[in-house]
Parts: structure tokens; sequence; C-alpha cells
């Protein structure tokens, strides 16, 4: 096995964390992992996206251009990633800032996932990476929803270990989406 | 030690190769790509009885590093392309007064204040010189998080062996992705004798370490003493990587970054019945001249893939010595992808088989 997805979206939305967070339940899991943050002049705002492999074989490049998956928080991610994915890939689209006419692939499996509704409907807007990382576990099993719930330790500071339980929800509710948004 | 096999940041584990190679100071100056050094040092070398400073300028960082690192305690500085630039003068004094150092240069892009983008265009200046005079950086150029920690270990260990500085030559890529990382106590390997550092001369002869030599003939000396070393090095320390490189019809050489993509190209130009190699420089200087001349003369030409618009390519071309090489040059901006190469090396293969 070996899976390659590239997240992107607006420096903020938490894409790096939720790249993070992949890498780290991958590893839990005893495969390799490589994660690579697109390193630039990004502010709260910019883009920012991020790179992770996992796989059962050591891992040549951390660098993909043509990735197993995407996943997408806003349009201009779209426009620059959708094109790269591998036939018969994954995307996931948040569709709570992505019109639905935007999509151009018919060869791949789309999931459409209003994101920031959904958080915005559990009282958080904050938590729509979390949803689209739990839709992508559930979509790709790359790796466990509990590998995932796990990392959260990992990439949330102890100061803000009182957010991890809303953050379990948000993944979960993610996941059922998948089999409600195939597209 | 952390426990084995955590998710590290490249530049972290340069950070952490330094503590667990005994390093006690760090001198340096804050830059983008390379800042989690300083950050890490800053907080774990207090606590193992070291000293974190920071600089007022790189000029200053790599003076305080001579001066401590004398005294033949290990000490490091790191930086990134502008700002090893300005530490030059500071190397090449280091290197005629023969003081163990570990230089990091996780290097951006230039020329001049370039970008922050990953590059390799730094090559010329880390194994060909950089600052004046005639000498010579041992260079050590990781692909991997791993193979950072542990060449920041062989680093501190080569820089006693040789009292010359040692240069880990890295990138924007290298420095900030994460990997698994284990953590081992370092070899207790034979230490370099330190009969020459500075300690305090009560009750023994006066050392000086010194770059000024005016006396007749004596210079001239210094420098074929110096010569002596690089010569040791280049019989004792170098270090490459080859891949399936016996029955290649070709060999694709790449350092550090350039290297772990076109691994993954290499691979998928095996998968579609290319015979293609890899081969990976390690040590910059000494550069692994040997043993590329002795592929050459088995006859199997060179395509060379570099983060610039070609200097590693120079040495390659003198071991290839006459033999087909070419090359493929991406200058900063974006990384190259591994299905890049890969298109380069179907243009390249069947001009290049039998």
């Amino acid at each position: 096995m070996k899976n390659s997805v590239i997240m992107a979206g607006f420096g903020g939305q938490g894409i790096l964390l939720i790249g993070n967070m992949l890498a780290y339940a991958g590893l839990a899991e005893g495969k390799h992992v490589t994660y690579m943050p697109a390193y630039g002049v990004e502010m709260r705002g910019g883009t920012a996206n991020c790179t992770v492999v996992v796989s059962d074989e050591p891992i040549g490049s951390p660098i993909v251009g043509k990735p197993d998956a995407v996943i997408v928080m806003n349009l201009p991610s779209l426009k620059k990633f959708e094109s790269w994915i591998k036939p018969g890939g994954i995307l996931l689209v948040n569709t709570s800032l992505v019109p639905p006419d935007q999509q151009t692939r018919e060869d791949i499996t789309a999931y459409s996932i209003p994101a920031n509704d959904l958080a915005t409907g559990m009282g958080n807007a904050r938590l729509a990476n979390m949803i689209l990382i739990g839709a992508y576990a559930e979509a790709a099993g790359v790796v466990s929803q509990d590998s995932l719930i796990n990392s959260l330790s990992k990439v949330i500071s102890e100061r803000n270990a009182r957010f991890i339980p809303q953050n379990i929800k948000a993944i979960k509710l993610g996941a059922g989406q998948v089999h409600l948004a195939n597209a | 030690m952390t426990e084995a096999h955590d998710l590290v940041k490249g530049n972290e584990a340069v950070a952490m190769g330094a503590i667990d190679a005994g390093c006690l100071y760090y001198f340096g100056y804050p830059i983008t790509p390379q800042s989690d050094i300083p950050e890490y040092l800053s907080y774990h070398l207090p606590r193992v009885g070291g000293e974190f400073v920071q600089a007022e300028s790189e000029v200053a960082a790599i003076n305080m590093l001579m001066g401590a690192a004398a005294t033949g305690t290990r000490a490091m500085t790191s930086s990134s392309s502008p700002g090893i630039s300005l530490m030059q003068e500071g190397i090449s004094y280091i290197a005629g007064s023969e003081i163990p150092t570990v230089i990091v240069n996780m290097s951006r892009s230039g020329p001049g204040l370039g970008g922050i983008a990953p590059s390799q265009g730094d090559y010329f200046q880390a194994v060909k010189g950089g600052g004046h005079g005639d000498y010579h950086l041992l260079v050590l150029a990781p692909n991997s998080v791993q193979e950072l920690y542990e060449l920041t270990i062989l680093a501190f260990d080569l820089a006693e062996k040789y009292r010359n500085p040692v240069m880990i030559l890295g990138d924007a890529m290298i420095g900030q992705m994460k990997e698994p990382l284990s953590r081992r106590p370092p070899e207790k390997g034979e230490k370099a004798s330190k009969d020459w550092a500075l300690t305090g001369a009560e009750g023994r002869p006066q050392r000086v370490l010194k770059s000024l030599y005016l006396k007749d003939g004596e210079l001239t000396a210094h420098n074929w003493k110096l010569h002596e070393k690089y010569k040791a090095m280049q019989e004792n320390e170098i270090r490459f990587e080859a891949l399936m490189t016996e029955d290649a019809d070709f060999v694709l050489v790449a350092f550090g970054s350039a290297a772990r993509i076109a691994r993954t190209s290499v691979l998928m130009a095996r998968e579609a019945g290319m015979k293609v190699g890899l081969f990976r420089p390690i040590t910059l200087f000494p550069f692994p001249e040997p043993q590329l001349s002795a592929l050459a003369k088995t006859g199997k030409p060179f395509f060379v893939v570099e983060l610039n618009t070609g200097q590693m390519l120079e040495d390659v071309k003198i071991a290839a010595a006459g033999n087909r090489v070419d090359f493929f040059g991406k200058p900063p901006g974006a990384l190259p992808t591994p299905e890049e190469i890969f298109e380069e090396i179907k243009n390249i293969y069947p001009g290049t088989k039998g």
C-alpha cells in the first residue's frame, strides 16, 4: 500500500494540522510516512498546502505530482490541484466555500462535503478541517479512525486539550458524510 | 532519549543530532528556513549544561563559534544562504586556524535576497570554497530526516578528526519535511586528541591557534599541511549511495533533496523496464569522483539532476572523462515532481542504450 494526498486551502484553515495528524496516524500504524509542507512566505489568508505519503514501503519522494487524493478547502486550491489527481483517485471538496459547478474531472471519485456549514452547525466553524480529515480517512481507508483520533494529542497542545472531544465528534461527523456525499 | 520513531522535522533532527553528539554551544542569527534549529537548541542546550547565544549578526555568530570551539568544546552554528555568505570570512579563518566546527546551511534560493524556496544553488560555495584562500570544508548532503540526524553526529566526529570545519548542506525541503526519526546514543568512537585546545596555559607551554603566517616559508608549509589533510579526507571519508547501478544502462546522479525526489523517478523507470540506476554523493567534499570514474569506465552515461542550473554537473563531468553527461536543472521556484524527472528519463533513455 502506498497512498499520497495533497491537502490545500487558505492559511488558517488548519491544513497543515490535519496533514500532521495523518502522518502521526500512519506512523502509529507502523507505516512509513512523509509530511511535506509547501513552504513559502505564507500568512493567514494566503494559500497553504501539504503533501502526506503513507506507505508500507520506504518512501522515495515526499513530493508528488500525481497524488492518489486531494482535499481542497477553497476554490483556488481546487483550480490548482484538481488536475493533479491520479485517474481513479479521490477528491474531497469543501462545498461550503467551493461552488458545485467548478469541478471538471469525471474519472475520479469526488466527495462534496459542506465542511464549514457542518462545523458551524456543531457550534465551532474552526472544526471544518477535522470534518474533512475524518471524511478522508473513511473514504481512502489509509489509516483507521482510531489512529486519527489518537493523533489529536500529538498536534493539539496540552493547553488546548479541552477542545479534543469536539474534534473527535467532528472527525466522526466527517466520516459519516462520506456515505452521503459520494456525488 | 525521546521515544523511538517520533515524527520529526528535518531542522529539529539536526538540533537533536547536535545534542546527542555532545554539542554544548550554539551561536546563530535567525533566518528562514532553518530557525527551528536555534529554536530547539535555545530550549535544550541550557538543560544539558550548554549555552545558546543569539548573536547580533551572522558575522558575530561565526566569530563567537571560532572562539568557543577553540577551547575544544563541541560547538556549532546554522544559517541559510545569505547568512552563510556573511559568515565566509570567519569560515576561512576557522579553516586556516584548523578549529573543529559544525556549520549547517539549510539553503534557500539566490542569488542575492532570492527567495525562501528550496535550492541547491550553494553547491559551489560549499564545495569550492566560499571564503578566500586554499581550503576545503568537509561537506555532507543528507536526503532524509534520519540521515540529517546521523550526519550531524558524524559532522562533529569528522570536525575533530581533521580539525576542520564541516558543513551540512540541506535546503528548505529537507529542513522542513517531517519523517519518523530514531534517536540513539552516539557511538563512542575514538575522539580526536585535543592537545591543541586553548584551555589556559598554566603549567604547560602556550598554545596558539592562528591563520597568520608571516615568516619565510611558513605559510607555504601551512598550505601544504592543509592540502595533506584534504587528501586524507579524499582517501578516507568519501560516502555515497549507489542504487541499482551495476546493471544500469545509465546512471542518474543527484544529491540531497533532488536525489530524494529522483529516487522515485528511477523506480518508475525500472517499473517501465528501463535499466536506470541512481548514484547519490553523500559527501560533496570529498566528492566520490573515483567511484563515479569507475562507473564511467564501464561505459555508463550519466544524467545529473540538480535544483540549480548546473553546479555538481561540473564535478560529474570530470569523473565522466568524456562520457555522455545529460543534465536536468530546476532553479528555485517549484520543486520538480518525480513524474517530471521520469519524463526526462524517458526522453534521454533510448539514446543512451547500448
